[in-house]
């Protein structure tokens, strides 16, 4: 065995790529577990096809799944591919075009068979033709070495065809430095009921590590060091799973049941799916027939006392409209979360996009304010799901939380929180004691107390039509409308007493302020790195309460001459900015149904802040 | 996690000795003189006092339209939500609070046409809701269209010349849909209304009930047929579990199946009443073929009473089951090691 060299890199990333078959959303997933439980800083991004299944081996049907990792800063999964695993001859030529110049390409020849090379449309092979000499090309004979380590168990060609993407993924650990440990416990795991295959999946590993140890064309072995995370436990969490468990939280906290009516819509399903899978906390759901019986029945669990939420993405929001008016008019609690994704219509099911804010915010009919939050990153859902359920129980009010499809399925490293020390979820519980006025508020909140179905003497009607105030009862009276109007106002605007100010970080003496919301916090802070090293001036904030906005936030566009907000639409942050507080705004937008890259922010604020210099 | 529950079920009270009047409300009560629903919500609050339920775990949920107004005009706990919605909100708010005796007030607008989803969902779940679907065959608050139950022909303001398309049949649509109780009944039969009142709270599992309901603006006299003194029993036949179909001015006469269509046939002709169809209410085909009768055959009685009462469990109690289950095999919940999940590592 020749001797590898070691080479030392701040962060790295990996693209995983191959047939929908190929089983290469798990590598990525794997990959990044096992990064992270090393130490390292991981996001990750998973690029698929919305068909489930496409024909085998087409330009359509490749499904990819990014990893970044690293020692710190890693925010973003990355913007260039170092290492590029591409299973056939598709996922190559569709995936190439990210992979850094002199980047690494590990390939299985397999899949770059005749038919393989018609299907990607390649008129000669890639692999021969000398068009990746820019490249450190690796193509490996997968599937004669899973073969050949295989023959004895008697496996099927095609259960052992299945086994590809672990050894692959064998390679890529011993290319980067990681041990499979952890892989190798999650396979006995998974296969703890199928011996034969748990027995080929981890022969297959173990090969693919030590073919990387031996193999001449790998002479290299790419490390990074540990990060310095705070001490802590920690785990890899999706914005999805983070804010099903940012439910729980606030249902444990506030010591109420927990309910979901949801109707299942990409890609906002696995909340629903990880909901139901909670059933020994005692959490109810159902899987209603459709968008709007999923928030008509949250509001009725709402009304019998539970943390109720819906879940849903842009045209199932669009559904809700109505109901989520019945929810202002009754002023019960309800969490609304829109994993938004490309638009309108149907859209881009699979890509995330973030042009549901101003249906959001004002698409009800009626003048009917509700609180609008969003995450900013994977963990950060867990957050935005407590607070959205915090502020919903304490102002008794619906309150819509925006995630997106690239915080839904991206993963990060996640610090598990403390349940005792999250913050306080206050219940407005109504005093038996007392005569109950349903629409009597509190004088700070505003909000009005909730008597729930089975109090003793608390028995009243509510309902949609406008009611008079204190008492409740229906009223047209054209006076208490506009009172009743004026005061569901006031009660969300409100609501910016209790929230974080905006926070600006940076250079806050720089005259450039990058103000984002939701899930370009990564890109932001990663495009910030950039322009700091390049000693340009910016400071950088991240919106997450946008209705109603932080107190300070007049101030703060105040104090900037350029206000550059990038967003994945057509400029509604920046739409919403301008008239709230006069202030022109400079808008970068992208609406691709990919997230931003670090450096495409950069670059143009960097034109930006250029362009203005010129003029002067 | 529970305590609000908790709370409530000490505050609960245990005295269940009611009148009427206690589930009277202050306010006016604003249909129409005349209004067939009057009728209906008389019926209601005489039967709560006796279904041994405290009064506060009560709760009526209607929709749009004139039915929709019945929550307000119930002294218990109401909602009075938004146009055809008021099953979905309902199956939530019974899914989160079993204990709760759950009511819905719906119209033939509401529950057939905007929430003809909602409804067809909640009978396949059995859900333990208690529907009563007010049917006046026309659109009354949006002042005269026709509604999915107009019959055909029938002249409306948006059908000057008549409705082309055919009505449902609602009951033989729950029962379609897999209703386990399903029942029809009239605003003018308060014994009637009573007893399936009584029947679709001691059912466990969703309760349909068709209420015929005179709407004297609109669609007035409509049920006369069915529903006058002068000719009900001609054209009405009261289906009891266990007894004979019989019917007629003189209970002269019967329905006898002619293979598995319904005929009938008179003591005249030299039939005697143990010849006629014995009602099962057991019997889900014969369900559906005496909820049928008359709509497609004038000749035939329409059948009034309970349908269909059969026993599944309701989606509210397996719901409780699974929890009950995995709280037995996973042991205590614990939120905090559910947060840690299971691939979570320490930094020192």
């Amino acid at each position: 065995m020749m001797d590898k060299t070691q080479k030392y890199f701040d962060k790295l990333t990996i693209r995983f790529a191959g047939d929908s078959g190929d089983g290469m959303q798990l590598s990525g997933k794997l990959f990044a577990n096992a990064a992270a439980s090393s130490g390292k800083i991981a996001r990750t991004f998973p690029d698929f096809p919305s068909e489930i299944r496409a024909p085998e081996g087409t330009l359509y049907g490749v499904s990819a799944y990014q990893v970044n990792f690293g020692k710190e800063d890693v925010h973003t999964p990355g913007d260039e591919v170092d290492i590029l695993v591409a299973m056939n001859a598709s996922s190559l030529k569709t995936n190439l075009k990210l992979l850094k110049k002199g980047g690494i390409i590990i390939t299985d020849t397999e899949g770059f068979n005749r038919k393989n090379l018609r299907l990607s449309q390649y008129e000669e092979s890639p692999l021969e033709s000398g068009e990746l000499e820019e490249y450190n090309l690796l193509a490996l004979d997968v599937t004669k070495n899973i073969q050949q380590e295989l023959s004895n168990l008697g496996m099927s060609p095609k259960n052992i065809k299945k086994t590809r993407n672990i050894y692959v993924l064998g390679v890529v650990f011993w290319l980067t430095g990681h041990d499979i440990s952890s892989t190798a416990n999650w396979l006995k795991e998974k296969f703890g009921k199928k011996p034969e295959m748990l027995e080929a999946n981890l022969k297959v590993l173990d090969a693919g590590y030590l073919f990387g140890q031996r193999f001449e064309g790998l002479p290299e072995q790419f490390i990074i060091d540990d990060a310095s995370m705070q001490a802590g436990t920690y785990r890899n969490i999706t914005g999805n799973e983070a804010t099903a468990l940012g439910m729980v939280a606030a249902a444990e906290n506030a010591k109420l049941e927990l309910f979901l009516g949801s109707y299942p819509i990409t890609p906002a399903t696995e909340i629903l799916q990880f909901i139901s899978s909670y059933k020994s906390f005692g959490v109810r759901h159902l899987q209603a027939e459709d968008e709007i019986a999923g928030i008509c029945s949250a509001i009725g669990a709402s009304y019998g006392g539970s943390l109720a939420f819906t879940t849903t993405s842009g045209p199932g929001l669009a559904l809700k409209v109505e109901a989520s008016g019945l929810a202002v008019m009754t002023e019960l609690p309800l969490v609304i979360i829109n994993v938004q994704r490309g638009g309108p219509s149907t859209g881009l099911p699979t890509k995330p996009e973030q042009s549901d804010l101003l249906m959001s915010v004002w698409g009800r009919h009626g003048e009917s304010p509700m609180p609008v939050l969003a995450a900013a990153s994977p963990g950060d859902c867990f957050h935005m799901a407590y607070e959205a359920s915090r502020i919903a129980l304490k102002y008794m009010t619906p309150v819509i939380l925006l995630t997106d499809g690239y915080l839904a399925n991206s993963t990060e490293a996640w610090k598990v929180p403390d349940l005792n020390m999250l913050p306080k979820v206050e219940v407005q519980l109504a005093d038996p004691a007392e005569p109950y006025q349903p629409y009597k508020r509190d004088d700070d909140t505003l909000s009005r107390k909730w008597a729930v179905p089975g109090m003793k003497g608390l028995e009243h009607r509510i309902g949609g039509l406008e009611k008079a105030d204190i008492t409740g009862q229906v009223s047209h009276d054209p006076d208490n409308h506009q009172l009743m109007v004026d005061l569901r106002q006031q009660k969300v605007d409100g609501i910016a007493n209790d929230i974080p100010l905006l926070k600006v970080e940076g250079d806050t003496e720089s005259d450039c302020l990058i103000l984002g919301w939701g899930s370009t916090y990564g890109a932001i802070e990663s495009a910030y790195k950039i322009l700091n090293e390049k000693g340009v001036k910016v400071a950088k904030a991240q919106l997450k309460y946008i209705n109603p906005f932080p107190q300070n936030l007049g101030d703060v566009l105040k104090n900037y001459d350029k206000v550059i907000v990038p967003e994945m639409n057509k400029g509604q942050l920046a739409t919403m900015l301008r008239a709230k507080y006069l202030k022109e705004v400079i808008q970068v937008n992208k609406v691709k149904g990919i997230p931003f890259k670090a450096m495409e922010i950069a670059s143009e604020v960097e034109a930006i802040i250029q362009t203005e210099t010129e003029l002067v | 996690m529970t305590n609000i529950l908790e709370e409530i079920s000490k505050s609960c009270g245990c005295d269940t000795t009611y009148k009427p009047a206690d589930f009277k409300v202050e306010n006016d009560v604003r249909w129409c003189s005349g209004c067939g629903s009057y009728g209906i919500l008389s019926q209601v609050q005489k039967i709560l006092p006796e279904l041994g339920v405290p009064k506060e775990k009560f709760v009526f949920i209607s929709g749009i339209g004139c039915s929709g107004r019945f929550s307000y005009y119930v002294d218990t706990y109401g909602f009075h939500s938004i146009h055809g919605r008021p099953i979905a909100i309902a199956s939530g708010l019974k899914l989160a609070r079993p204990d709760l005796s759950v009511w819905v007030a719906t119209g033939d607008g509401d529950c057939m046409s905007i929430g003809g989803n909602h409804m067809i969902h909640a009978c396949r779940r059995n859900i333990n809701l208690n529907v009563l679907m007010f049917n006046n065959e026309v659109y009354s608050l949006t002042k005269g269209q026709y509604s999915p139950t107009s019959q055909q022909g029938q002249v409306t303001k948006s059908s000057p010349l008549g409705v082309l398309e055919e009505p449902f049949v609602p009951a033989g649509l729950a029962l379609g849909s897999g209703a386990t109780m399903v029942g029809r009944g009239f605003d003018r039969d308060a014994a009637g209304m009573k007893n399936m009142f009584k029947a679709a709270h001691d059912h466990q599992g969703l309760s349909f009930i068709e209420l015929y309901t005179n709407c004297v603006i609109f669609n007035d006299s409509a049920f006369d047929p069915f529903t006058s003194r002068q000719s009900r029993k001609e054209h009405t036949v009261n289906v009891e579990h266990g007894k004979p179909l019989v019917f007629g001015e003189n209970d002269d006469k019967g329905i006898i199946m002619d293979g598995f269509k319904p005929k009938v046939v008179s003591l005249a002709d030299g039939y005697s009443v143990s010849d006629f169809l014995v009602h099962d209410q057991h019997d889900v085909a014969l369900a559906y073929i005496i909820a049928q009768m008359s709509y497609h055959n004038p000749e035939l009685p329409r059948a009034m009473g309970i349908l269909q009462s059969i026993v599944k469990p309701s989606y509210d109690q397996l719901t409780e089951a699974q929890i009950a289950h995995e709280q037995e095999a996973k042991g205590k919940p614990d939120v905090q090691k559910l947060l840690r999940g299971k691939d979570s590592w320490v930094v020192e």
